[in-house]
């Protein structure tokens, strides 16, 4: 059984950071219908920032704020230069942009930092926690809690207020919206600040784990797209469940069959939704009306 | 003093003069009606007023104010707002929720007072619900408050385009064929909205195919054919005026009425 626990301790650790990168997914989509494949850079730049910052000589919370806050400002800077302009274009084509937001981003920082592993300290301590005869890093309750608290504070965000609901009107019908007098570029704004401040969070949570480097964003793309696609694209409760459940399906495949088919449960969990349940677990069906 | 004053508008696609310089005015409580045969400009029209396109040239007077090309949600905050030939609902939301949309500018709380579910905002949410109720009652679809919107028919949907419209207040409604694809009983309904409405001190815009519904109506109306304003007046004047009528039938049924005569 310790075994089995353990498994269930990393698989619901790395989870809950696929479940932040896929909350990210959730709002760019909810306000644009855009799915934005820069979500894992933007993960990738809270991590790095905030290890430089660290060098710097800053003290971790502050470094770990102004990698938040300086990846919130860069998100803002893709749909300022990037997005916004193209508006008008099809879904698809903004969908392209973003990949190549996302190769623009990560070739940036490559070359503005550099090409080595980095990691961060542990927010409080490396001692592990025994529980039920596995252990657990300290750093991992800090990881699930951050995808707890983002959860619960998006969801407020979105039922209950008033720019939240904006941001669901945009979506739903961009021009009705501004005959409501929603301002749409606004909301936009808001979005990718938000979902880059979120995939920033994800970042400085997850590297005293896993490292950081500048190419590691891709795969927390694709991991917290295939999360956010297997919980229904849109839904934060979806993004919620569709990562844990990914990241399980991951610590189980390492565990008991091997970790070199880790990668691989991602990509089957995509196959599988698109092909028999393509709105997800929570998704709305789809309908237009001709 | 004119509500709405539209000077000299015009807008070219391509070199096709879609509209070309139409000026009329729109008092306060006043229903005037655009017609014209099909692809006269109607709606690209209606689609500058609104924001939507900016005009080639001529200007836009909100109460004296220029609004040229201002943005549809900013155009929505000084009181103008509109509804579409084609419809534009939230199609995934409840009946009575797109209603509440419209209360969007009125509500106005504070994020974390929202998230809070502060008895402020709760208060705000509770007056724009019931809001919402009172104008779906006015339109006739209070009894549809709960349902998605994408399931209504396309009569009881353009009524819901009307209430969401009237939510906001407005001192100038631009209504895009109310009644097209209404039945006869929808349709007297819609009519007695507007008229309703604009006794209420609304200056209304309509663009209508129903001749009967714009007849009744109307206290004025502006014919376009190709783009240009052709004749205006009240309507029984513009109903004798031999160019809209030749507009309307085409040239051809004017030269046989006019063979017939000699």
């Amino acid at each position: 059984m310790p075994e089995l626990m353990q498994f269930l301790f990393s698989g619901v650790t790395v989870g809950a950071v696929y479940a932040l990168v896929a909350l990210g997914f959730t709002i760019i989509y909810n306000a644009s219908d855009v799915v934005n494949f820069a979500q894992g850079e933007f993960a990738m730049l809270g991590g790095m920032i905030a290890v430089f910052a660290v060098s710097a000589g800053m003290p971790l919370p502050l470094a770990a704020v102004v990698a938040i806050i300086v990846t919130g400002l860069i998100g803002i800077g893709l749909n300022k230069l990037a997005i916004e302009p193209a508006r008008g274009a099809p879904v698809v084509s903004l969908i392209i942009i973003t990949i190549g937001a996302a190769i623009f981003i990560k070739g940036a920082t490559k070359l503005i930092f550099d090409k080595q592993l980095h990691r961060l300290p542990a927010f409080s301590g490396d001692t592990p926690i025994q529980l039920m005869g596995a252990t657990i890093l300290p750093q991992s309750l800090w990881v699930i809690a951050g995808a707890i608290g983002v959860f619960i504070g998006l969801w407020l965000f979105f039922t209950r207020t008033l720019i939240g609901r904006a941001v669901l009107a945009t979506s739903n019908n961009r021009l009705a919206a501004q005959l409501v007098g929603i301002n749409i570029k606004w909301v936009m704004t808001l979005a990718f600040s938000l979902s880059a401040a979120i995939g920033a969070l994800a970042g400085v949570l997850i590297t005293p784990i896993t490292l950081t480097s500048y190419d590691v964003g891709i795969a927390l793309a694709l991991k917290g797209f295939a999360a956010a696609m297997l919980g229904g694209m849109g839904n934060p409760k979806g993004a919620l469940v569709g990562g844990i459940v990914l990241g399980l399906l991951e610590a189980m495949t390492a565990g008991y069959i091997s970790s070199q088919y880790k990668d691989a449960a991602a990509f089957i969990v995509i196959l599988m939704v698109l092909f028999f349940m393509p709105q997800g677990l929570f998704g709305l069906k789809s309908t237009d009306r001709v | 003093m004119s509500l709405l004053s539209i000077e000299g508008l015009s807008i070219e696609f391509g070199g096709v003069r879609a509209v070309h310089d139409v000026s009329f005015n729109l008092k306060a409580g006043e229903i005037v009606s655009v017609i014209g045969p099909n692809g006269a400009g109607k709606t690209t029209l209606f689609n500058m007023i609104s924001g939507i396109y900016l005009p080639g040239s001529g200007k836009v007077m909100l109460d004296g104010e220029d609004v040229t090309g201002v943005a549809p949600h900013l155009l929505a905050r000084r009181g103008l707002s509109r509804t579409f030939q084609n419809l534009q609902i939230f199609q995934q939301m409840t009946v009575l929720e797109n209603a509440i949309a419209g209360y969007h500018l009125k509500e106005g709380g504070h994020v974390l007072a929202d998230m809070l579910n502060l008895p402020s905002s709760r208060k705000r949410a509770k007056a724009a619900t019931e809001g919402a109720h009172a104008l779906l009652e006015r339109v006739g679809l209070s009894r549809a408050a709960e349902q998605e919107a994408g399931n209504l028919s396309y009569g009881a949907l353009k009524r819901l385009e009307i209430a969401r419209a009237l939510a906001l207040s407005p001192r100038v409604l631009l209504l895009d064929e109310p009644a097209a694809g209404c039945n006869a009983v929808e349709t007297e309904e819609i009519d007695n909205l507007i008229a309703e409405v604009a006794r209420e001190g609304v200056a209304i815009l309509l663009v209508e195919h129903d001749m009967k519904l714009v007849m009744r109506i109307s206290n004025h109306l502006v014919v376009l054919d190709h783009g240009e304003k052709i004749a205006e007046g009240d309507p029984a004047t513009v109903s004798q005026n031999p160019d809209v009528i030749a507009a309307y039938l085409g040239t051809q049924a004017e030269e046989e009425a006019s063979h017939a005569h000699s």
